[in-house]
Protein backbone atom coordinates (compact mmCIF):
# COMPACT_ATOMS: atom_id res chain seq x y z
CA UNK A 1 0.00 0.00 0.00
CA UNK A 2 2.89 2.39 1.05
CA UNK A 3 4.66 1.44 -1.96
CA UNK A 4 1.89 2.33 -4.76
CA UNK A 5 1.32 5.48 -2.47
CA UNK A 6 5.06 6.08 -3.04
CA UNK A 7 4.75 5.00 -7.07
CA UNK A 8 2.10 7.36 -7.35
CA UNK A 9 3.76 10.68 -6.11
CA UNK A 10 6.35 10.19 -8.19
CA UNK A 11 4.16 9.67 -11.43
CA UNK A 12 2.54 12.77 -10.63
CA UNK A 13 5.14 14.86 -9.81
CA UNK A 14 7.25 13.24 -12.93
CA UNK A 15 3.90 14.40 -15.49
CA UNK A 16 3.77 17.50 -14.11
CA UNK A 17 7.34 18.41 -14.13
CA UNK A 18 7.03 16.99 -18.17
CA UNK A 19 4.43 19.62 -18.67
CA UNK A 20 5.74 22.18 -17.47
CA UNK A 21 8.34 21.28 -20.31
CA UNK A 22 6.25 20.42 -22.83
CA UNK A 23 4.41 24.00 -22.50
CA UNK A 24 7.80 25.50 -23.00
CA UNK A 25 8.33 23.36 -26.00
CA UNK A 26 5.00 23.88 -27.34
CA UNK A 27 5.34 27.51 -27.48
CA UNK A 28 8.42 27.93 -28.66
CA UNK A 29 7.67 25.40 -31.56
CA UNK A 30 4.58 27.57 -32.56
CA UNK A 31 6.63 30.84 -32.95
CA UNK A 32 9.30 28.88 -34.57
CA UNK A 33 6.44 27.61 -37.35
CA UNK A 34 4.97 30.54 -37.48
CA UNK A 35 7.85 32.89 -37.60
CA UNK A 36 10.45 30.55 -39.29
CA UNK A 37 9.24 30.39 -43.06
CA UNK A 38 8.63 34.33 -42.82
CA UNK A 39 12.48 34.49 -42.51
CA UNK A 40 13.63 32.53 -44.89
CA UNK A 41 11.07 33.59 -47.23
CA UNK A 42 12.02 37.06 -46.91
CA UNK A 43 15.52 36.58 -46.47
CA UNK A 44 17.27 36.88 -43.15
CA UNK A 45 19.60 39.22 -44.16
CA UNK A 46 17.02 41.77 -45.26
CA UNK A 47 14.53 40.96 -41.72
CA UNK A 48 17.39 41.01 -39.35
CA UNK A 49 19.79 43.99 -41.71
CA UNK A 50 17.34 46.43 -42.91
CA UNK A 51 16.18 49.46 -40.71
CA UNK A 52 13.27 49.56 -42.84
CA UNK A 53 9.83 48.48 -41.17
CA UNK A 54 6.95 49.47 -43.43
CA UNK A 55 4.27 47.14 -43.22
CA UNK A 56 1.88 47.78 -45.26
CA UNK A 57 4.62 48.68 -48.53
CA UNK A 58 6.07 45.41 -47.74
CA UNK A 59 8.94 46.08 -46.28
CA UNK A 60 9.93 44.58 -42.67
CA UNK A 61 13.31 45.29 -41.24
CA UNK A 62 13.83 44.85 -37.66
CA UNK A 63 17.44 45.95 -37.43
CA UNK A 64 16.09 49.47 -35.64
CA UNK A 65 14.33 47.39 -32.51
CA UNK A 66 16.96 44.51 -32.12
CA UNK A 67 19.41 47.32 -31.67
CA UNK A 68 16.78 49.47 -29.27
CA UNK A 69 16.12 46.42 -27.00
CA UNK A 70 19.77 45.56 -26.22
CA UNK A 71 20.03 49.41 -25.44
CA UNK A 72 17.10 49.45 -23.65
CA UNK A 73 17.92 46.24 -21.45
CA UNK A 74 21.76 47.96 -21.18
CA UNK A 75 20.37 50.70 -20.02
CA UNK A 76 18.39 48.94 -17.17
CA UNK A 77 21.13 47.01 -16.12
CA UNK A 78 23.29 50.19 -15.61
CA UNK A 79 20.23 51.65 -13.84
CA UNK A 80 19.34 48.34 -11.85
CA UNK A 81 22.57 46.11 -11.15
CA UNK A 82 24.39 48.73 -9.37
CA UNK A 83 21.62 50.19 -7.55
CA UNK A 84 20.35 46.70 -6.62
CA UNK A 85 23.64 44.82 -5.87
CA UNK A 86 24.67 47.72 -3.33
CA UNK A 87 21.29 47.71 -1.94
CA UNK A 88 21.43 43.92 -0.96
CA UNK A 89 25.23 44.21 -0.12
CA UNK A 90 24.02 46.57 2.79
CA UNK A 91 21.04 45.42 3.83
CA UNK A 92 22.98 41.99 3.91
CA UNK A 93 26.38 43.18 5.88
CA UNK A 94 25.56 46.18 7.30
CA UNK A 95 22.10 46.39 8.65
CA UNK A 96 20.73 44.44 11.81
CA UNK A 97 18.89 41.16 10.50
CA UNK A 98 15.69 42.30 11.97
CA UNK A 99 15.35 45.12 10.31
CA UNK A 100 16.66 43.34 6.76
CA UNK A 101 13.29 40.94 7.69
CA UNK A 102 10.99 44.00 7.52
CA UNK A 103 12.88 45.73 4.57
CA UNK A 104 13.55 42.79 2.21
CA UNK A 105 10.11 41.86 1.54
CA UNK A 106 9.05 45.87 1.55
CA UNK A 107 11.31 45.93 -1.54
CA UNK A 108 10.06 42.36 -2.91
CA UNK A 109 6.81 44.35 -3.15
CA UNK A 110 7.89 46.07 -5.82
CA UNK A 111 7.82 43.34 -8.19
CA UNK A 112 3.45 43.04 -6.98
CA UNK A 113 3.35 46.41 -9.00
CA UNK A 114 1.84 45.24 -12.37
CA UNK A 115 3.82 47.33 -15.12
CA UNK A 116 1.43 49.26 -16.84
CA UNK A 117 1.58 51.30 -13.51
CA UNK A 118 5.16 51.56 -14.05
CA UNK A 119 4.51 53.06 -17.01
CA UNK A 120 1.76 55.27 -15.68
CA UNK A 121 4.23 56.83 -13.40
CA UNK A 122 6.94 56.79 -16.50
CA UNK A 123 4.28 59.06 -18.47
CA UNK A 124 3.17 61.20 -15.74
CA UNK A 125 5.92 61.93 -13.93
CA UNK A 126 9.38 60.49 -15.61
CA UNK A 127 8.74 61.79 -19.22
CA UNK A 128 8.12 65.48 -18.40
CA UNK A 129 10.92 65.43 -15.98
CA UNK A 130 13.40 64.35 -18.55
CA UNK A 131 11.87 66.70 -21.02
CA UNK A 132 12.01 69.90 -19.03
CA UNK A 133 15.73 69.21 -17.87
CA UNK A 134 17.57 67.31 -20.88
CA UNK A 135 15.25 68.29 -23.68
CA UNK A 136 13.95 65.67 -26.55
CA UNK A 137 10.52 64.06 -26.36
CA UNK A 138 10.77 62.93 -22.88
CA UNK A 139 9.11 59.57 -24.18
CA UNK A 140 12.90 58.43 -24.43
CA UNK A 141 15.57 55.02 -24.29
CA UNK A 142 16.45 57.32 -21.18
CA UNK A 143 13.09 56.98 -19.98
CA UNK A 144 12.25 53.31 -20.60
CA UNK A 145 15.60 52.30 -18.96
CA UNK A 146 15.12 54.29 -15.65
CA UNK A 147 11.91 52.09 -15.40
CA UNK A 148 12.63 48.71 -16.41
CA UNK A 149 16.07 49.57 -13.86
CA UNK A 150 13.33 49.91 -11.03
CA UNK A 151 11.29 47.32 -11.94
CA UNK A 152 14.70 44.94 -11.97
CA UNK A 153 15.46 45.87 -8.45
CA UNK A 154 13.34 43.18 -6.49
CA UNK A 155 14.89 40.71 -8.51
CA UNK A 156 18.50 41.73 -8.03
CA UNK A 157 18.03 42.25 -4.62
CA UNK A 158 16.00 39.17 -3.00
CA UNK A 159 18.29 36.63 -5.34
CA UNK A 160 21.55 39.12 -4.32
CA UNK A 161 20.44 38.95 -0.63
CA UNK A 162 19.75 35.07 -0.85
CA UNK A 163 23.23 34.35 -1.98
CA UNK A 164 25.13 36.36 0.18
CA UNK A 165 23.20 35.51 3.42
CA UNK A 166 24.35 31.58 1.85
CA UNK A 167 27.80 32.94 2.67
CA UNK A 168 29.25 30.70 5.71
CA UNK A 169 29.40 33.23 8.52
CA UNK A 170 33.10 31.33 9.13
CA UNK A 171 34.77 33.25 6.04
CA UNK A 172 33.39 36.49 7.43
CA UNK A 173 34.70 35.40 10.75
CA UNK A 174 37.72 34.40 9.61
CA UNK A 175 38.73 37.69 7.54
CA UNK A 176 37.73 40.16 10.45
CA UNK A 177 39.99 38.08 12.62
CA UNK A 178 42.93 38.70 10.10
CA UNK A 179 42.09 42.25 11.02
CA UNK A 180 40.15 43.16 7.52
CA UNK A 181 37.74 45.72 8.03
CA UNK A 182 34.03 45.15 7.69
CA UNK A 183 34.42 46.17 3.84
CA UNK A 184 37.29 44.56 2.93
CA UNK A 185 35.60 41.58 4.13
CA UNK A 186 32.83 42.38 1.61
CA UNK A 187 34.56 42.81 -1.24
CA UNK A 188 37.12 40.43 -1.01
CA UNK A 189 35.16 37.57 0.80
CA UNK A 190 31.79 38.09 1.12
CA UNK A 191 31.33 39.22 -2.82
CA UNK A 192 33.50 36.76 -4.45
CA UNK A 193 31.90 33.98 -2.47
CA UNK A 194 29.00 35.13 -3.78
CA UNK A 195 29.63 36.02 -7.47
CA UNK A 196 27.91 33.42 -9.30
CA UNK A 197 24.61 34.24 -6.86
CA UNK A 198 24.60 38.03 -7.77
CA UNK A 199 25.88 37.42 -11.37
CA UNK A 200 22.43 35.62 -11.55
CA UNK A 201 20.31 37.98 -9.94
CA UNK A 202 21.26 40.10 -12.48
CA UNK A 203 20.61 37.78 -15.66
CA UNK A 204 17.32 37.03 -13.71
CA UNK A 205 16.41 40.77 -14.29
CA UNK A 206 18.25 41.23 -17.38
CA UNK A 207 15.71 38.24 -18.77
CA UNK A 208 12.50 40.48 -17.34
CA UNK A 209 13.68 43.85 -18.88
CA UNK A 210 14.25 42.25 -21.92
CA UNK A 211 10.77 40.66 -21.90
CA UNK A 212 8.89 43.64 -20.47
CA UNK A 213 6.49 44.79 -22.83
CA UNK A 214 3.76 47.19 -21.39
CA UNK A 215 5.80 49.59 -19.37
CA UNK A 216 7.94 50.15 -22.47
CA UNK A 217 5.46 50.12 -24.57
CA UNK A 218 3.90 53.23 -22.52
CA UNK A 219 7.11 55.09 -22.26
CA UNK A 220 9.36 54.44 -25.29
CA UNK A 221 8.02 56.43 -27.89
CA UNK A 222 7.92 53.50 -29.65
CA UNK A 223 9.46 55.10 -32.89
CA UNK A 224 11.10 52.98 -35.31
CA UNK A 225 14.70 54.53 -35.33
CA UNK A 226 18.35 53.48 -34.35
CA UNK A 227 19.18 55.47 -31.29
CA UNK A 228 21.59 58.46 -31.39
CA UNK A 229 21.32 59.33 -27.83
CA UNK A 230 19.72 58.34 -24.27
CA UNK A 231 17.26 60.91 -25.23
CA UNK A 232 15.91 59.49 -28.67
CA UNK A 233 12.52 57.48 -28.80
CA UNK A 234 12.56 53.72 -29.58
CA UNK A 235 10.76 50.67 -30.29
CA UNK A 236 12.08 47.55 -28.71
CA UNK A 237 10.89 43.57 -29.82
CA UNK A 238 8.41 43.37 -27.40
CA UNK A 239 6.84 46.65 -28.41
CA UNK A 240 6.90 45.83 -32.38
CA UNK A 241 4.95 42.84 -31.59
CA UNK A 242 2.50 43.86 -28.88
CA UNK A 243 1.82 47.67 -30.85
CA UNK A 244 0.71 46.15 -33.94
CA UNK A 245 -0.64 42.19 -33.34
CA UNK A 246 -4.09 43.65 -33.22
CA UNK A 247 -4.19 44.78 -36.57
CA UNK A 248 -1.50 42.59 -38.69
CA UNK A 249 -2.50 40.30 -41.22
CA UNK A 250 -1.21 38.06 -43.68
CA UNK A 251 2.56 38.74 -44.35
CA UNK A 252 2.72 41.49 -41.49
CA UNK A 253 1.53 38.68 -38.92
CA UNK A 254 4.08 36.51 -40.09
CA UNK A 255 6.81 39.21 -39.72
CA UNK A 256 5.55 39.62 -35.68
CA UNK A 257 6.19 36.01 -35.81
CA UNK A 258 9.27 35.89 -36.95
CA UNK A 259 10.06 39.06 -34.58
CA UNK A 260 9.37 36.63 -31.74
CA UNK A 261 12.03 33.93 -32.93
CA UNK A 262 14.89 36.84 -33.12
CA UNK A 263 13.18 37.59 -29.50
CA UNK A 264 13.59 34.43 -28.48
CA UNK A 265 16.84 33.52 -29.97
CA UNK A 266 18.59 36.78 -28.18
CA UNK A 267 16.97 35.67 -24.99
CA UNK A 268 18.97 32.10 -25.86
CA UNK A 269 22.07 33.74 -26.56
CA UNK A 270 22.27 36.28 -23.58
CA UNK A 271 21.18 33.22 -20.79
CA UNK A 272 23.99 30.79 -22.77
CA UNK A 273 26.51 34.05 -22.29
CA UNK A 274 25.44 34.21 -18.42
CA UNK A 275 25.41 30.76 -17.81
CA UNK A 276 28.64 30.52 -19.46
CA UNK A 277 30.10 33.21 -17.51
CA UNK A 278 28.95 32.20 -14.07
CA UNK A 279 30.20 28.47 -14.75
CA UNK A 280 33.75 30.17 -15.68
CA UNK A 281 33.61 31.83 -12.63
CA UNK A 282 33.03 29.09 -10.52
CA UNK A 283 35.54 26.74 -11.79
CA UNK A 284 38.01 29.58 -11.42
CA UNK A 285 37.10 28.87 -7.37
CA UNK B 1 -17.27 30.46 8.72
CA UNK B 2 -15.19 29.26 5.32
CA UNK B 3 -17.62 26.72 4.57
CA UNK B 4 -20.57 28.79 4.23
CA UNK B 5 -18.53 31.22 2.25
CA UNK B 6 -17.93 29.07 -0.23
CA UNK B 7 -21.53 27.25 -0.33
CA UNK B 8 -22.42 31.27 -0.79
CA UNK B 9 -20.24 31.54 -3.74
CA UNK B 10 -21.18 28.38 -5.13
CA UNK B 11 -25.11 29.75 -4.84
CA UNK B 12 -24.02 33.38 -6.24
CA UNK B 13 -22.38 31.74 -9.50
CA UNK B 14 -25.21 28.92 -10.21
CA UNK B 15 -27.56 31.98 -9.57
CA UNK B 16 -25.37 33.95 -12.22
CA UNK B 17 -25.07 31.28 -14.71
CA UNK B 18 -28.95 30.70 -14.33
CA UNK B 19 -29.94 34.08 -15.40
CA UNK B 20 -27.77 34.58 -17.81
CA UNK B 21 -29.03 31.60 -20.10
CA UNK B 22 -32.13 33.26 -21.74
CA UNK B 23 -34.15 30.98 -23.90
CA UNK B 24 -34.57 31.31 -27.89
CA UNK B 25 -32.04 34.62 -27.70
CA UNK B 26 -30.53 35.84 -31.14
CA UNK B 27 -26.99 36.96 -30.59
CA UNK B 28 -24.74 39.25 -32.72
CA UNK B 29 -21.27 40.21 -32.73
CA UNK B 30 -19.79 43.04 -33.87
CA UNK B 31 -16.11 43.58 -34.16
CA UNK B 32 -13.04 46.00 -35.71
CA UNK B 33 -12.74 49.69 -35.47
CA UNK B 34 -11.63 50.92 -32.14
CA UNK B 35 -12.90 54.09 -33.02
CA UNK B 36 -16.26 52.99 -33.17
CA UNK B 37 -16.51 50.56 -30.69
CA UNK B 38 -17.40 52.79 -27.96
CA UNK B 39 -20.46 53.93 -29.73
CA UNK B 40 -21.48 50.44 -30.84
CA UNK B 41 -21.32 49.61 -27.23
CA UNK B 42 -23.87 52.57 -26.20
CA UNK B 43 -26.00 52.09 -29.02
CA UNK B 44 -25.91 47.94 -28.46
CA UNK B 45 -27.17 48.69 -24.76
CA UNK B 46 -29.75 50.75 -25.94
CA UNK B 47 -31.08 48.43 -28.84
CA UNK B 48 -31.25 45.40 -26.40
CA UNK B 49 -33.08 47.17 -23.35
CA UNK B 50 -36.41 47.50 -26.46
CA UNK B 51 -35.41 44.21 -27.75
CA UNK B 52 -34.39 41.80 -24.88
CA UNK B 53 -34.42 38.68 -26.84
CA UNK B 54 -31.07 39.88 -28.77
CA UNK B 55 -27.71 39.58 -26.81
CA UNK B 56 -25.49 42.25 -28.65
CA UNK B 57 -21.93 41.83 -27.81
CA UNK B 58 -19.03 44.44 -29.35
CA UNK B 59 -15.15 43.28 -29.49
CA UNK B 60 -12.60 45.79 -30.73
CA UNK B 61 -9.64 44.83 -32.58
CA UNK B 62 -9.06 47.45 -35.53
CA UNK B 63 -10.56 47.97 -38.65
CA UNK B 64 -8.13 45.11 -40.10
CA UNK B 65 -10.24 42.66 -37.36
CA UNK B 66 -13.53 43.66 -38.95
CA UNK B 67 -13.06 43.22 -42.13
CA UNK B 68 -11.20 40.12 -41.49
CA UNK B 69 -13.86 38.16 -38.65
CA UNK B 70 -16.63 39.56 -40.78
CA UNK B 71 -15.21 37.44 -44.02
CA UNK B 72 -14.38 34.73 -41.65
CA UNK B 73 -17.62 34.69 -40.17
CA UNK B 74 -16.59 35.31 -36.31
CA UNK B 75 -18.33 38.10 -35.89
CA UNK B 76 -21.75 38.43 -38.09
CA UNK B 77 -20.55 42.42 -38.33
CA UNK B 78 -17.66 43.98 -39.24
CA UNK B 79 -16.67 47.87 -38.16
CA UNK B 80 -13.93 49.43 -40.06
CA UNK B 81 -13.12 53.30 -40.51
CA UNK B 82 -11.26 53.66 -43.50
CA UNK B 83 -11.26 55.90 -46.48
CA UNK B 84 -11.24 53.34 -48.67
CA UNK B 85 -12.35 49.44 -48.21
CA UNK B 86 -9.00 47.36 -49.48
CA UNK B 87 -9.92 44.68 -51.79
CA UNK B 88 -11.40 41.87 -49.30
CA UNK B 89 -13.78 43.59 -47.98
CA UNK B 90 -15.70 44.31 -51.37
CA UNK B 91 -17.25 40.88 -51.15
CA UNK B 92 -18.93 42.28 -47.87
CA UNK B 93 -22.50 44.39 -47.67
CA UNK B 94 -20.98 47.70 -46.41
CA UNK B 95 -23.51 50.36 -44.92
CA UNK B 96 -21.85 53.95 -43.71
CA UNK B 97 -23.47 54.13 -40.34
CA UNK B 98 -21.93 57.85 -39.28
CA UNK B 99 -18.84 59.78 -39.70
CA UNK B 100 -15.58 60.98 -38.11
CA UNK B 101 -13.68 63.85 -38.71
CA UNK B 102 -9.66 63.31 -37.91
CA UNK B 103 -8.71 66.68 -35.64
CA UNK B 104 -4.92 67.87 -36.33
CA UNK B 105 -4.16 68.31 -32.55
CA UNK B 106 -1.81 70.31 -31.06
CA UNK B 107 -0.75 71.33 -27.04
CA UNK B 108 -2.87 74.26 -26.05
CA UNK B 109 0.28 76.26 -25.34
CA UNK B 110 1.03 76.05 -28.64
CA UNK B 111 0.31 79.43 -30.39
CA UNK B 112 -0.23 78.08 -34.04
CA UNK B 113 -4.04 78.14 -35.33
CA UNK B 114 -3.51 76.78 -38.64
CA UNK B 115 -1.63 74.47 -41.08
CA UNK B 116 -2.52 73.99 -44.60
CA UNK B 117 -2.22 70.08 -46.01
CA UNK B 118 1.30 70.48 -47.30
CA UNK B 119 2.52 71.87 -43.91
CA UNK B 120 0.79 69.17 -42.19
CA UNK B 121 2.69 66.43 -44.95
CA UNK B 122 5.62 68.08 -44.17
CA UNK B 123 5.62 67.69 -40.83
CA UNK B 124 4.97 64.49 -41.02
CA UNK B 125 7.40 63.74 -43.32
CA UNK B 126 10.30 65.49 -41.39
CA UNK B 127 10.74 68.01 -43.50
CA UNK B 128 9.47 71.59 -41.25
CA UNK B 129 11.20 70.10 -38.04
CA UNK B 130 10.67 73.27 -35.90
CA UNK B 131 7.55 75.04 -35.17
CA UNK B 132 9.30 78.65 -36.25
CA UNK B 133 9.01 77.53 -39.81
CA UNK B 134 4.97 77.61 -40.01
CA UNK B 135 4.70 80.47 -37.70
CA UNK B 136 5.65 79.39 -34.38
CA UNK B 137 8.15 79.89 -31.64
CA UNK B 138 11.78 78.53 -31.86
CA UNK B 139 11.33 75.08 -30.76
CA UNK B 140 11.89 71.86 -32.11
CA UNK B 141 8.20 69.76 -33.50
CA UNK B 142 7.35 65.99 -31.69
CA UNK B 143 5.32 64.51 -33.80
CA UNK B 144 3.32 61.66 -32.87
CA UNK B 145 1.14 59.14 -35.02
CA UNK B 146 -0.39 56.31 -35.07
CA UNK B 147 0.79 52.29 -35.29
CA UNK B 148 0.64 50.84 -38.60
CA UNK B 149 -2.75 49.10 -39.27
CA UNK B 150 -4.77 51.54 -37.38
CA UNK B 151 -7.78 53.01 -39.13
CA UNK B 152 -7.40 56.55 -38.12
CA UNK B 153 -3.85 56.36 -39.65
CA UNK B 154 -4.43 55.29 -42.69
CA UNK B 155 -6.94 57.20 -43.47
CA UNK B 156 -4.96 60.18 -42.17
CA UNK B 157 -2.36 58.75 -44.84
CA UNK B 158 -4.37 58.76 -47.52
CA UNK B 159 -6.36 62.11 -47.18
CA UNK B 160 -3.36 64.00 -46.52
CA UNK B 161 -1.67 61.75 -49.44
CA UNK B 162 2.00 61.30 -49.77
CA UNK B 163 2.99 60.73 -46.10
CA UNK B 164 6.23 58.68 -45.34
CA UNK B 165 5.92 59.32 -41.30
CA UNK B 166 9.76 60.32 -40.59
CA UNK B 167 11.69 57.57 -38.58
CA UNK B 168 11.63 59.48 -34.80
CA UNK B 169 7.95 60.16 -34.63
CA UNK B 170 6.90 58.88 -31.51
CA UNK B 171 4.45 56.49 -31.96
CA UNK B 172 1.18 55.70 -29.52
CA UNK B 173 -1.40 52.57 -30.22
CA UNK B 174 -4.93 54.55 -29.50
CA UNK B 175 -6.36 57.87 -29.62
CA UNK B 176 -6.68 58.35 -25.84
CA UNK B 177 -2.80 57.39 -25.58
CA UNK B 178 -2.23 60.54 -28.48
CA UNK B 179 -4.21 62.43 -26.45
CA UNK B 180 -2.18 62.33 -23.16
CA UNK B 181 0.86 62.72 -25.32
CA UNK B 182 0.01 65.91 -27.04
CA UNK B 183 -1.25 66.89 -23.78
CA UNK B 184 1.75 66.51 -22.24
CA UNK B 185 4.24 67.92 -24.22
CA UNK B 186 4.29 71.55 -25.18
CA UNK B 187 6.07 71.16 -28.69
CA UNK B 188 3.60 67.96 -29.89
CA UNK B 189 1.55 67.38 -32.89
CA UNK B 190 -0.86 64.56 -33.28
CA UNK B 191 -4.19 63.16 -34.48
CA UNK B 192 -7.25 61.35 -33.60
CA UNK B 193 -10.51 61.11 -33.56
CA UNK B 194 -12.64 64.27 -33.50
CA UNK B 195 -14.83 62.67 -30.89
CA UNK B 196 -12.25 62.26 -28.61
CA UNK B 197 -11.69 65.78 -28.30
CA UNK B 198 -11.15 67.97 -24.61
CA UNK B 199 -9.93 70.68 -23.39
CA UNK B 200 -6.69 69.17 -22.48
CA UNK B 201 -5.47 69.51 -26.31
CA UNK B 202 -6.10 72.07 -29.26
CA UNK B 203 -7.54 70.85 -32.44
CA UNK B 204 -6.34 72.94 -35.60
CA UNK B 205 -7.64 74.84 -38.58
CA UNK B 206 -6.83 72.84 -42.03
CA UNK B 207 -6.90 75.00 -44.65
CA UNK B 208 -8.71 77.57 -42.63
CA UNK B 209 -11.21 75.27 -42.36
CA UNK B 210 -12.49 74.62 -38.16
CA UNK B 211 -12.55 70.76 -36.98
CA UNK B 212 -16.60 71.24 -36.21
CA UNK B 213 -19.58 69.51 -36.80
CA UNK B 214 -20.54 71.82 -38.89
CA UNK B 215 -17.74 72.08 -41.13
CA UNK B 216 -17.45 68.53 -40.98
CA UNK B 217 -20.89 68.07 -41.85
CA UNK B 218 -20.94 70.72 -45.00
CA UNK B 219 -17.90 69.20 -46.15
CA UNK B 220 -15.79 72.04 -45.83
CA UNK B 221 -12.81 69.95 -43.07
CA UNK B 222 -11.34 67.65 -45.42
CA UNK B 223 -10.22 64.97 -43.05
CA UNK B 224 -13.36 63.21 -42.86
CA UNK B 225 -13.50 59.54 -42.83
CA UNK B 226 -16.63 57.39 -42.66
CA UNK B 227 -17.37 54.45 -40.62
CA UNK B 228 -18.15 51.42 -42.56
CA UNK B 229 -20.20 48.24 -40.78
CA UNK B 230 -19.60 44.97 -42.67
CA UNK B 231 -21.99 42.40 -43.46
CA UNK B 232 -21.32 38.88 -45.40
CA UNK B 233 -24.43 38.51 -47.76
CA UNK B 234 -27.75 40.48 -47.54
CA UNK B 235 -29.12 42.23 -44.92
CA UNK B 236 -31.68 40.68 -43.30
CA UNK B 237 -32.89 39.15 -39.53
CA UNK B 238 -31.66 40.52 -36.52
CA UNK B 239 -28.72 42.31 -38.33
CA UNK B 240 -30.53 44.42 -40.75
CA UNK B 241 -32.48 45.38 -37.70
CA UNK B 242 -29.83 46.67 -35.71
CA UNK B 243 -28.85 48.45 -38.62
CA UNK B 244 -31.82 49.99 -39.44
CA UNK B 245 -31.91 50.81 -35.55
CA UNK B 246 -28.58 52.77 -35.96
CA UNK B 247 -29.27 54.50 -38.90
CA UNK B 248 -32.74 55.87 -37.00
CA UNK B 249 -33.30 59.29 -35.79
CA UNK B 250 -32.16 58.00 -32.61
CA UNK B 251 -29.40 55.91 -33.28
CA UNK B 252 -28.02 58.54 -35.15
CA UNK B 253 -28.72 61.16 -32.33
CA UNK B 254 -26.93 58.44 -29.92
CA UNK B 255 -23.91 58.84 -32.36
CA UNK B 256 -23.95 62.76 -32.76
CA UNK B 257 -24.45 63.40 -29.25
CA UNK B 258 -20.86 61.46 -28.40
CA UNK B 259 -19.34 63.36 -31.27
CA UNK B 260 -19.29 61.46 -34.26
CA UNK B 261 -21.09 62.58 -37.02
CA UNK B 262 -24.26 61.24 -38.46
CA UNK B 263 -24.23 59.59 -41.86
CA UNK B 264 -26.41 61.60 -43.77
Amino acid sequence: MKLIGEKGVTKVLMITAFSAISILLLIALFIINEGLPFIFKYGAGNFLLSSDWQPHLNKFGIYPMIVASIWVTLGAMIVGAPLGVAGALFLSEYVPRTIMRIVKPTIELLAAIPSVVYGFIGVMVLAPLIRKNFGGPGLSLLAASIILGVMILPTVISISIDSILAVPQSYREGSLALGATTWQTIHMVTIKASKSGIIASIILGLGRAIGETMAVIMVAGNSVNIPHSPLDSVRTLTANIALEMSYATGMHRQALFATGVVLLIVIIILNSIASVAIRKRISKR
Amino acid sequence: MFRKLFSALIAMAVIISISGCGKGKTSLTLAGSTAFQPFAEKLAEKYMTTNPNVTITVQGGGSAVGIQSANSGAAQIGMADLVTLPEDAKALTATVVAKDGVAIVVNPANKIINLTTDQIRDIFNGKITNWKEVGGENAPITVVSREAGSGTRSSFEQIVTNITLKKDALIQDSNGTIRETVANDANSIGYLSHGLLNEKIKALKVDGQDCTVESIVSGNYKLVRPIFLLVKGNLEGEIKNFIDYILSEEGQNTIKKDGLLPAK
